[in-house]
């Protein structure tokens, strides 16, 4: 049995990093919004600075819905996919901002036209064959506004280095130009970003410190970071990272007219046979409701927009929902982030106290910030090195061919060297490729019987070849810092699932080629618009979350500026 | 390698830091430690010094703990797995988050007791240490039978759960003391850390403190925030 609810204006599903924020415009518009929450509220007291409990025990993100549907993975057709161990992203109202990193870039314009650029600088044969990727249908001026009013609204600390095309040095000077300067200056260095950024000088290149969504300062009656450290998959006790559940949320709330349900469990997005979403049908206690709407936000994360979608058939959509094009699930990549250089240096690093936000950023060797003419890519990588050192990982630390892997010898050299090494963080430019896609697994499902999403992946050669010559810029550094050891990870092959995942449900203007419109509402279901990282078409080589929370924010206010023709007329 | 250490140990931070925490001259032989449970006087009414098991049987956590030494010894840099109660910590967490490693546990440690047997017709944890270290190289190696899937990954989910039980908050039954901060020179649990105690380094007096020592993370302010 279902029980019909009364209709609401919007339902948003979600409440995460995109949901989070795109209820606030609409309720400060005076719309009626229902989001439904797969979690629950945590506070600063759920994230003690314990690396088991977080990181180990995985709490709380391994007793919740999204676990229960890990993606299946495989690198190409030939394999049959693996359910992972765990889901990346958790469910709790703020969603993974309760616990993320918290970096909060904007991308670059280069990364919105990556085919024109590419084929005017380098010629069109430089695009890999085999990547589907496509120009973004708006350029970074159409996003910055938006950009700037997350910035404002959630609170990033960062500093400008291109204000209107002023460059400011002690900024990024390869980024888009800002209308405005962060509303928060960046959070501290520490003696480690110190060492770093001097040798980045001494070679030439441009450290600034990367922006965060983290007070640097106190704001909104919270304090500023108390750089304590487990910032890694912990959230902070003093609730200075500026989550959606801090933020947004209960600004949304403060209006009335928002209705929040937490530990709903949303299975399915109903249409009628017109093609358009009529509301959605979900979970909760053990009962199943159905919340009639005049619009839908699909705002869970990549792999669960894609797997709603493929799930909610109808007579209109056999094939899922907003799929009759055949383009959800495709275009889908993990973010190339591994293949990390490690560094040992001859003296302590001071990293006990810190976070992974808290660190020093090269771009000179990302996007198209430098000449490609005799490189056998496109695109390229930021160079991330931070503080943030936990025991468990200091013991556990590489031993650098100095030392075997147990033993008195071992002990003796994690003894010396614990605070001594750092390992890097490269994010780099990666492609959507026409065999890289999400689908149902065809055999593993969730608890209610519902298939799990599989994915279908592997880098190619393009990202491949920037993880290495990201591993060579990066060994540079490291030893212009004074690094008496360097080792390197391998390069890469499978996509696994990932907190960076990208795809599936692309934002274009070609309905053949992408499932939603320039606004973030989908070609094939008028009034269904979709959230997240599955919009975009290109990574960047940087964190998503503020591009995601832009986009939402100007879906949620394209939206309200076209309430009646998007709504429709029942309204 | 050895050398590396005793240089470590003459470093006057170094020094300083283990007489902070009482462990200069407190060298204990490797393997000596670990009496035999079957050695020992059932009858005994002294209060025993290891904890309840909960997980592993009586001859499981002997051979752990066994292997445990010899992974993170307890040698003249002070103590080790052994003192900070490493197989505390894998016994109360197999009934935990580590429950999905209880069959590998069952099966590896007594693989392992069958190869000692085997070989050298006693316990492992009754062989010397080198008889130990060669039966857990072959084990790292994946020489050995009778492990699932195989005695090279025992060997790694074993050694990740001793540093695991070494510098995990002692909240989790191990580190304990602080033993496991304390060598590494990682000085605690802070609510906050300001320029000049994150410039200090391993310098900084180590608080010795939990995470759950902490009200914060344990009682409710009363605020239902």
């Amino acid at each position: 049995m279902e029980r019909k609810l009364p209709a609401t204006d919007v339902v948003v599903i979600g409440m995460g990093a995109a949901g989070g924020v795109a209820v606030l415009p609409l309720v400060e518009a005076g719309l009626r919004v229902t989001a439904l929450e797969a979690g629950g509220w945590l506070t600063g007291r759920d994230f003690a600075p314990d690396k088991v409990r977080n990181n180990i025990r995985d709490w709380p993100q391994s007793v919740q819905k999204a676990n229960g549907e890990v993606p299946t993975v495989r690198a190409d057709e030939s394999q049959t996919a693996i359910q992972g161990g765990g889901h990346p992203m958790m469910n709790a109202v703020g969603g993974t901002t309760m616990h993320y990193w918290a970096q909060s870039w904007r991308l670059s314009p280069w990364d919105f036209r990556v085919a024109t650029e590419t084929a005017q600088r380098y010629g069109a044969s430089r695009i890999p064959a085999d990547s589907t990727v496509e120009d973004w249908p708006l350029d970074y001026d159409e996003l910055e506004p938006w950009y700037d009013t997350v910035e404002r609204a959630i609170g990033v600390a960062g500093k400008a280095g291109n204000l209107d095309g002023r460059i400011d040095p002690a900024g990024n000077i390869f980024e888009g130009p800002r209308g405005r300067e962060f509303p928060m200056p960046p959070l501290r260095p520490s003696p480690f970003t110190e060492m770093m950024s001097d040798a980045a000088r001494s070679l030439g290149w441009h450290p600034f410190q990367a922006p965060a969504s983290i007070n640097s300062q106190p704001n909104d009656g919270r304090p500023g970071c108390l750089y304590h450290g487990f910032c890694n998959r912990g959230g902070c006790h003093v609730e200075a990272k500026n989550s959606t559940a801090v933020t947004t949320i209960p600004r949304a709330l403060r209006t009335g007219r928002l209705d929040l349900v937490t530990h709903a469990r949303v299975t399915r997005i109903l249409s009628d046979t017109s093609g358009r979403v009529t509301g959605v049908r979900y979970i909760k206690g053990g009962e199943t409701l159905f919340q009639p709407a005049a619009v839908v936000l699909l705002g869970s994360y990549t792999y669960e927009n894609v797997r709603l979608l493929l799930l909610s058939r109808s007579s209109a959509f056999p094939e899922g929902l907003a799929n009759n094009n055949g383009q959800v699930g495709r275009h889908y990549f993990s973010h190339h982030q591994g293949a990390p250089v490690s560094a040992l240096f001859p003296h302590d690093l001071h990293n006990w106290y810190g976070l992974p936000a808290q660190g020093v950023a090269i771009d000179d060797w990302a996007d198209d910030n430098f000449d490609h003419s005799d490189r056998n890519f496109i695109g390229g990588a930021n160079l991330w090195v931070h503080t943030d050192r936990r025991p468990i990982n200091a013991a556990d630390m590489n031993t650098f061919g100095m030392a075997p892997r147990w033993g008195s010898q071992w002990k003796a050299f994690v003894m010396e060297n614990a605070d001594r090494s750092n390992t890097s963080y490269a994010q780099k430019t990666t492609l959507p490729y026409a065999h890289n896609y999400l689908d149902l697994d065809p055999t593993t499902t969730d608890a209610l019987g519902d298939p799990v999403i599989r994915i279908t992946g592997h880098y190619g050669n393009n990202e491949k070849r920037i993880a290495a010559f990201a591993q060579d810029r990066m060994e540079q550094w490291y030893r212009a810092a004074g690094a008496i050891r360097v080792v390197r990870s391998g390069l890469g092959h499978t996509m696994y699932a990932s907190t960076h995942a990208f795809g599936g449900t692309r934002m274009g203007d070609d309905p053949r080629s992408n499932v939603v419109d320039r606004w973030g509402f989908t070609h094939e279901a008028p009034n269904l618009g979709i959230l997240g990282a599955s919009l975009m078409g290109t990574s960047g080589a940087r964190n998503p979350t503020l591009t995601v929370q832009a986009l939402a924010w100007r879906t949620a206010a394209h939206l309200v500026a076209n309430w009646h023709p998007i709504a429709g007329p029942g309204v | 390698m050895s050398r590396r250490g005793r240089a470590g140990v003459t470093d006057p931070s170094r020094r300083s830091l283990l007489r902070g925490a009482g462990l200069l001259g407190a060298a204990v032989a490797g393997g000596s430690v670990a009496a035999p449970v079957a050695a020992q006087d059932p009858t005994d009414n002294a209060i025993p010094v290891r904890e309840a098991l909960e997980n592993l049987t009586a001859l499981e956590a002997e051979t752990l703990e066994a292997a445990t030494m010899r992974i993170l010894p307890s040698d003249e840099n002070g103590p080790g797995a052994l003192e900070a109660r490493a197989v505390h910590y894998m016994d109360r967490c197999l009934g935990s988050h580590l429950r999905d490693s209880n069959s590998a546990y069952a099966t590896g440690l007594n693989a392992l007791h069958e190869q000692a047997l085997q070989r050298h017709g006693r316990a492992f944890a009754a062989l010397t240490g080198t008889q130990q270290d060669a039966l857990l190289a072959a084990m790292e190696a994946g020489e050995l039978d009778g492990f699932a899937p195989d005695s090279a990954t025992f060997f790694e989910l074993i050694r990740d759960h001793t540093i695991e039980g070494t510098f995990s908050d002692p909240y989790y039954g191990g580190n304990r003391d602080f033993i496991g901060w304390d060598l590494l020179g990682y000085p605690g649990i802070r609510l906050g850390a300001s320029p000049q105690e994150v410039a200090r380094g391993r310098d900084l007096p180590p608080n010795h403190r939990s995470a759950f020592d902490n009200a914060v993370f344990t009682k409710s302010d009363n605020r239902g925030r």
